[in-house]
């Protein structure tokens, strides 16, 4: 259909697969793709791990504590609701275009939807087992271990596997406008030239790195948390 | 292990901002190794009772002695069991209990067959008794159930309840039991107290023979009938 469809297209709007492939041939044995691919991956890894541990942290605070859920409620809604674009921008701006202002944005773009999941999982926490683990004596690593985290972990496989995706587009977004390496610049650097053969050389790969992160590595943590389910939920 | 109960007055704000007394001048004090059946009407304020006597709420006017350092194995209306965690790990995990005591309790509730099994696997009947091999997995010195029979057909129950009271005898566990059920807290307990209507104050405190071998049928339906009469009062 790609193929059928790059006859038809305008030149240059639609490239035939092969020409594709080429380009993503050369790229990979100059190393450049690999190198490329690399560094974004580096990126997403290191903001996506930040904006989990610190949105978590936050939301089991704010679930936990009225106060604090209070004082920092106001702050979420505004980082939810602010374009990335803006939060982007302004790092650079304030922070300088260097790499803790490009992280520091895309874990503020992730942070708050983690921290809203995060806070309904430990609000839906079980009063009858928290007595149970009271009553009992369990120490708290075991109640944290075998109490809390199995009831909190599909909310956090949830915000994973939305924080994923999020994290993946900001990043390209944040490396096309203040880095000069990462997949999000050489498809910036393709944008200028018109040139979609390059573009697609460089999103195709990508694409295809993120589908093999969330069948590996995204779908199995979600499966093993829910494993105790019984099959037809009972 | 004894356990002293005074309790002179507990409330509860309800929704609507109102206090309702639940628990009125409620003072006893448990033997070591005594068994005690709560009888009450429900909502008299008995699973309140048994949350004060463990611990998990202190908003009373009265005070609990217990000595320290004490051990409490609760059995809770409903099983509270880790469902992630299979019933082996469930027994294990909250225990004190070696894997040989471990394997006794099981032995005795008959839950062999069900160590891997999953919680959400289980009938009620098989997870009640999951409950209770779990609060004698703790060693405990006392011993609170709140109503663990119920909702089980007569037969389970009855079954349970021999099964449960080899257990504690066995263990020599200072144990509340809390029932609504009159037969129950006959076929159990070693003494009676019989809470009012809501707000719960002690009507009657009684002890009924042990062994049970010794109680003949006439003797437990004449206590039946003063419980009963108590009660309709």
């Amino acid at each position: 259909m790609w193929q059928l469809g790059s006859r038809f297209a305008a030149t240059g709007s639609l490239p035939a697969p092969l020409a594709v492939m080429s380009v993503i041939g050369a790229e990979a044995q100059s190393g450049v793709l690999f190198v490329n691919l690399a560094i974004t991956l580096a990126r997403v890894a290191a903001s996506f791990a930040l904006a989990m541990v610190l949105g978590t942290a936050l939301g089991v605070l704010m679930g936990r504590n009225k106060t604090v859920d209070r004082l920092c409620d106001p702050l979420l809604i505004v980082l939810l609701n602010l374009p990335a674009l803006v939060v982007i921008v302004l790092a650079y701006i304030w922070v300088g275009l260097n790499e803790a202002a490009a992280i520091g944005a895309v874990v503020l773009n992730k942070l708050p939807n983690t921290a809203v999941t995060l806070r309904e999982g430990t609000r839906a926490l079980d009063k009858n087992l928290d007595e149970m683990a009271r009553v009992f004596n369990l120490p708290l690593g075991a109640k944290v271990r075998h109490v809390f985290l199995p009831q909190l972990a599909p909310y956090f496989a949830a915000a994973m596997r939305s924080g994923l995706s999020l994290v993946w587009k900001i990043v390209l977004v944040v490396e096309l406008l203040g880095r000069s390496n990462g997949v999000g610049f050489e498809i910036g650097i393709a944008f200028q030239l018109f040139d979609v053969t390059r573009l697609l050389a460089y999103a195709l790969p990508f694409v295809g790195l993120m589908l093999a992160i969330e069948t590996l590595i995204v779908q199995p943590f979600e499966r093993n948390v829910s494993r105790w389910r019984p099959p037809h939920g009972a | 292990m004894e356990l002293e109960v005074s309790i002179a007055r507990k409330a509860l704000r309800t929704a609507s901002g109102k206090t309702r007394v639940v628990l009125h001048d409620v003072a006893f004090s448990l033997r070591q190794g005594e068994i005690c059946a709560l009888l009450g009407p429900s909502g008299c304020g008995k699973t309140t009772l048994l949350q004060i006597i463990s611990g998990l709420d202190s908003d009373f006017e009265g005070q609990i002695v217990l000595p320290s350092p004490h051990r409490i194995g609760m059995v809770f209306q409903e099983p509270r069991l880790m469902p992630w965690r299979s019933v082996a790990q469930n027994l294990r995990l909250v225990g004190s209990s070696s894997e040989n005591e471990l394997a006794e309790i099981v032995a005795a509730l008959r839950l062999s067959k069900h160590l891997d099994h999953f919680p959400g696997e289980l009938s009620l009947g098989l997870a009640r008794r999951v409950a209770i091999a779990r609060a004698f997995a703790v060693k405990p010195d006392l011993l609170l159930l709140d109503e663990p029979f119920v909702s089980l057909d007569a037969a389970l129950a009855a079954r349970l309840r021999e099964e449960l009271l080899a257990l504690v005898l066995k263990r020599k566990a200072t144990t509340l039991i809390v029932t609504h059920n009159v037969e129950e807290a006959i076929s159990i307990a070693g003494r009676i107290i019989v809470l009012s209507a809501a707000p719960g104050r002690i009507l009657a405190d009684m002890t009924i023979e042990t062994p049970r071998e010794a109680l003949t049928q006439a003797r437990a339906a004449k206590i039946k009938t003063d419980i009963v009469s108590v009660m309709t009062k």
